[in-house]
């Protein structure tokens, strides 16, 4: 009996401890495979059509998702703020509050969601099923590195699109807004428009693109690692792909959080 | 730093070029690993005589696969050395690794085809990733419709791997691996899965590719009829250790225990009572 107690106990303690060990272990993995990306990736060849092919699953294949989303959310984002403001007499306001927290936070915040549970979890699938089929191993073996030829055109690719991709979440947002504030709930276009273009400036719009290239990279960082590493049949893609996009979403909320933190104290 | 580079690829080339061996083109020495808790290889010496067929035999989970990855520099060991022409692999970075492995060729156990490409493109794959330079696309399609006509497959090029059957897989996957004309080749279980026609002609297969390249092959099987048609060697894995090694004939008159019963149970090869010697 107090056997079983201690063994419980033991086990509890192993998985408390083994959590933010398995984390550490987890994260210096990533950064590893960042590293030998990036050595490789200064190798030649360079390969820029696996690149353009990237770019073109990642950006042109997630436009329509994020265009649809941020419409959608620029629009509520509108109706709400229309909504508070107007207990203030203050709606003329509404484009400049939509705008700023658009650019700032939401643009990158979302859109790396989207592009998260879209493209990382694909990354993180492909990858994976070449692994389990011993794809990445025949490749290694026909003197063509797996990580030069996978995961540098990915990590490359994200971190390139992902900032496009918040701008067009920037533009449609607004434009969404525009359509509910202006268009269904009659607020007057003259100050939505003028008032954003008075205080959105270019530092807004740079925080913003800050946070998504470190979201684009972090993306496919996730989603390669996870791929890469992946091992247990098909059940382990599964899994390589629901980590994908958990570890993504969480880590998204968290380095958005630190990075606002940093950047606003380096004013912006 | 380039120069500590050149400098310790030096030594390492007069290092290679004095442990070289004449005969045996690849030399394990006490290779040991473990998967967390599991003693998968327990100290395996092997060696690899060049331009012969060497045949590794032993049950499903004995390590072969994982032996053959090791020598492909895939996996690393725990422990031991991995002397390839006389340079040992295992210390060696991915870049170095790389040069090594342009001597390689290898065959998987389920072929491990680019299922994103077509057959064409599968087999183009080594030489637009190491030829490009030299040659046009026009020869080095040649070149891929040239290896797959010799392996029997026709008009497959537009061909997914998904729409074709395992033993096509399998040719197809030969063709990769030949179509660089490496000095070795590596056959994970070339004849499991086949019909023994297939099996026969995969067999063949090898042993032409073989004498007309006069390449080193390593073959993992556990098929023990084909086994002793086409070896020149064979080496017995048993419990993470080669038990027995030398060409079949040596082998065949005094068969260590578990290799016995893999021979009788198969019912392959006729062999005298335990024991008896002759
Ligand atoms: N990457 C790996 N991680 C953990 N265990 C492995 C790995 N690869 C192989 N093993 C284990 O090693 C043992 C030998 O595998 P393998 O070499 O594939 O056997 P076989 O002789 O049938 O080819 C098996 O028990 C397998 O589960
Ligand atoms: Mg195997």
């Amino acid at each position: 009996m107090s056997g079983r107690v201690i063994q419980s106990l033991a086990d509890g303690i192993d998985r408390a401890v083994s959590a933010p060990l398995r984390f550490l272990q987890v994260l210096g993995e990533m950064l590893m495979l960042l590293g030998q990306a990036t050595l490789w990736g200064l190798r030649p060849p360079y390969r820029v059509g696996l690149v353009v092919q990237q770019m073109e699953f990642i950006g042109v294949g997630s436009l329509s998702i994020i265009i649809l989303v941020s419409v959608f959310t620029g629009g509520v984002f509108g109706l709400q703020s229309v909504e508070a403001f107007r207990t203030f007499q203050a709606d003329g306001f509404v484009g400049m509050a939509v705008s700023l927290t658009l650019t700032r936070e939401i643009a990158p915040v979302i859109g790396a969601l989207m592009v998260a549970g879209r493209a990382g979890s694909a990354m993180a699938t492909e990858l994976g099923s070449m692994r389990i089929s011993e794809q990445i191993d025949a490749m290694a073996t026909l003197a063509v590195n797996p990580i030069q030829y996978l995961v540098v055109p990915r990590l490359i690719a994200a971190t390139v699109m992902m900032p496009v991709l918040t701008m067009v979440f920037d533009l449609c947002g607004i434009t969404g807004a525009y359509m509910f504030v202006v268009g269904v709930q009659g607020v007057d276009p003259g100050p939505f428009i003028h008032n954003i273009r008075w205080f959105t400036d270019s530092s807004d719009l740079l925080m913003g693109l800050i946070k998504a290239v470190a979201f684009g990279l972090m993306v496919a960082l996730v989603g390669c690692h996870q791929g890469y590493n992946t091992s247990g049949g098909a059940r382990g893609v599964g899994l390589a792909t629901m980590r994908t996009v958990v570890i993504c979403s969480v880590s998204i909320l968290i380095i958005d959080f630190i990075m606002t933190d940093i950047l606003i104290s380096l004013g912006m | 730093m380039f120069g500590g580079r050149r400098a310790k690829a030096k030594e390492r080339a007069a290092a290679a070029a004095a442990a070289r061996s004449e005969r045996y083109q690849i030399q394990v020495r006490g290779i040991r690993k473990d998967f967390g808790e599991h003693h998968i290889l327990r100290g395996i010496d092997l060696d690899i005589e060049r331009g012969h067929i060497n045949v590794i035999v032993g049950g499903s989970g004995a390590g072969k696969s994982v032996t053959m990855k090791h020598l492909i520099g895939l996996i690393k060991p725990d422990e031991g050395q991995i002397l390839v022409d006389g340079e040992d692999i295992v210390p060696m970075d991915d870049f170095a690794l790389n040069e090594v492995r342009t001597k390689f060729g290898m065959l998987f156990q389920y072929a491990a085809l680019f299922d994103s490409m077509t057959v064409e493109e599968n087999v183009l794959f080594p030489l637009m990733e190491h030829q490009r330079r030299s040659k046009s696309l026009a020869e080095m399609k040649e070149i891929v419709t040239e290896k797959l006509h010799s392996l029997g497959l026709f008009n497959i090029e537009k061909k997914y791997p998904s729409e074709l059957s395992g033993g096509m897989r399998k040719r197809v996957g030969l063709a990769r691996a030949i179509v660089m004309e490496p000095e070795i080749l590596f056959y994970d279980e070339p004849t499991t899965g086949l019909d023994p026609i297939a099996t026969k002609n995969v067999d063949e297969m090898i042993q032409e590719i073989s004498e007309k390249f006069n390449v080193t092959s390593v073959v993992i099987s556990h098929d023990m009829a084909s086994t002793f048609r086409i070896a020149h060697r064979v080496s017995m894995l048993y419990k993470g250790q080669i038990i027995a090694t030398g060409p079949p004939k040596e082998i065949l008159k005094n068969p260590p225990d578990p290799l016995r019963e893999f021979l009788v149970t198969s019912g392959t090869v006729e062999l005298p009572p335990a024991g008896e010697d002759d």
